[in-house]
């Protein structure tokens, strides 16, 4: 077993994976199960309004921190490639940011627009 | 060259934000300790966030901007079984389809490193079976979505025209991606059952010699595949 050709230490490493007990998988198993059931039940029970956005944002968080940490072994990594992995996507809140500043501004001009139009075809057609 | 990297490797790495400097900082390859072939997975999973990010940052924007009431997930994906629809049944058993694939895979990858080959192969082929079902239960939802329902990714008779591309769009390219999953999950299953990995048989296409470490980083693939579904299931369905 020659690893050491391609540059792997899999020696070490399967020693560190063999010590991740089986225990936790199944414990984070269930915990994603009971999280998809809660998320389930916001809309089942139709719970609305900002408790609503609350809940789906909270059930969402944590069974993808459950997922990336454990399933995808995160925990055990080093912060060198934890950090990369995580801090790229945080720049995608700056497309969120543009992204509603825009879409606010042609929701108004829409507004605007469809609204001066809908004023003039009035007369002409009473179902419109 | 096997010697400079091995020297290098047993050098004693700092643990925290000094060791996190310290790679970073070494001058030579910065993910210690990671296989190639595990850092370049990550590599692609972060461009694919991208991807995924853009689409459902596009997906927020059309929605705020559309004045057209959007259609409501909860009752365009009930199904009825006899009785009353129930709200977004399908989509919550796709969900939980997932959740247990994710589980099974987390399993394979640990057997894989026992080096227990018939209890990951037999973990591996069920993801790829549970894999197979969503995909079929979502060619279910695209049918009854495009025929009965009239969704194209024009318009639709619901409300905001734009739920159609967005829908097409996103579930689509998961599906794609879950698609591709399940076809290597064959494979994988096919080369543990074959004693490949335990014989580092080189892969036909890569020739590089078999190993376990091989299906951590399929593993990471399959998750991050469900952990797609974790947002897209929050922010399109659910929202």
């Amino acid at each position: 077993m020659d690893h050491a050709a391609d540059g792997h230490q899999p020696v070490v490493r399967e020693e560190e994976a063999i010590q991740h007990p089986l225990g936790v998988y199944f414990k984070i198993w269930i915990l994603l199960f009971v999280l998809s059931a809660m998320s389930y039940a916001v809309d089942y029970y139709q719970v609305q309004g900002y408790l609503r956005w609350f809940l789906i944002l909270m059930f969402m968080v944590l069974k993808a921190g459950l997922i990336i940490a454990v399933f995808m072994h995160m925990v055990w990594e080093r912060l060198a490639l934890v950090y990369f992995i995580l801090v790229p996507p945080v720049l995608l809140l700056t497309f969120v940011a543009i992204g509603s500043l825009e879409a606010d501004w042609t929701f108004f001009q829409r507004g605007v627009h469809f609204l001066k139009e809908l004023i003039i075809a009035a007369p002409l057609s009473p179902h419109h | 060259m096997s010697t400079d990297t091995m020297a290098v490797d047993s050098l004693e790495l700092k643990p925290g934000i000094a060791g996190f400097m310290d790679d970073w900082g070494s001058d030579q390859r910065a993910f210690k300790g990671v296989p190639w072939g595990k850092a370049m997975m990550w590599i692609f999973l972060v461009s694919d966030t991208f991807i995924f990010g853009c689409f459902l940052a596009s997906y927020m924007t059309v929605r705020m901007s559309t004045l057209d009431p959007w259609p409501v997930p909860s009752e365009v994906f009930a199904l009825s079984f006899g009785g009353a629809p129930i709200p977004l049944i399908l989509i919550a058993i796709m969900t939980f389809v997932l959740i247990t694939s994710s589980g099974t895979m987390a399993l394979a990858v640990n057997y894989g490193y026992r080096k227990n080959k018939w209890v990951t192969f037999w973990l591996l082929f069920a993801t790829a079976l549970l894999g197979a079902t969503f995909v079929g239960m979502q060619v279910f939802e695209w049918s009854k979505l495009i025929l009965e329902e009239g969704v194209r990714p024009w318009g639709n008779p619901m409300g905001a025209a734009q739920f159609g591309s967005v829908f097409f769009m996103v579930t689509g390219f998961h599906g794609f991606h879950v698609s591709i999953g399940v076809i290597f999950l064959f494979i994988f299953s096919y080369k543990v059952a074959r004693g490949h990995l335990d014989d580092q048989t080189p892969g036909w296409f890569t020739k590089r010699g078999g190993n376990y470490e091989e299906i951590e980083v399929l593993g990471l693939y399959w998750h991050f595949v469900d952990l797609v579904w974790v947002f897209i299931f929050a922010f399109f369905y659910l929202w």
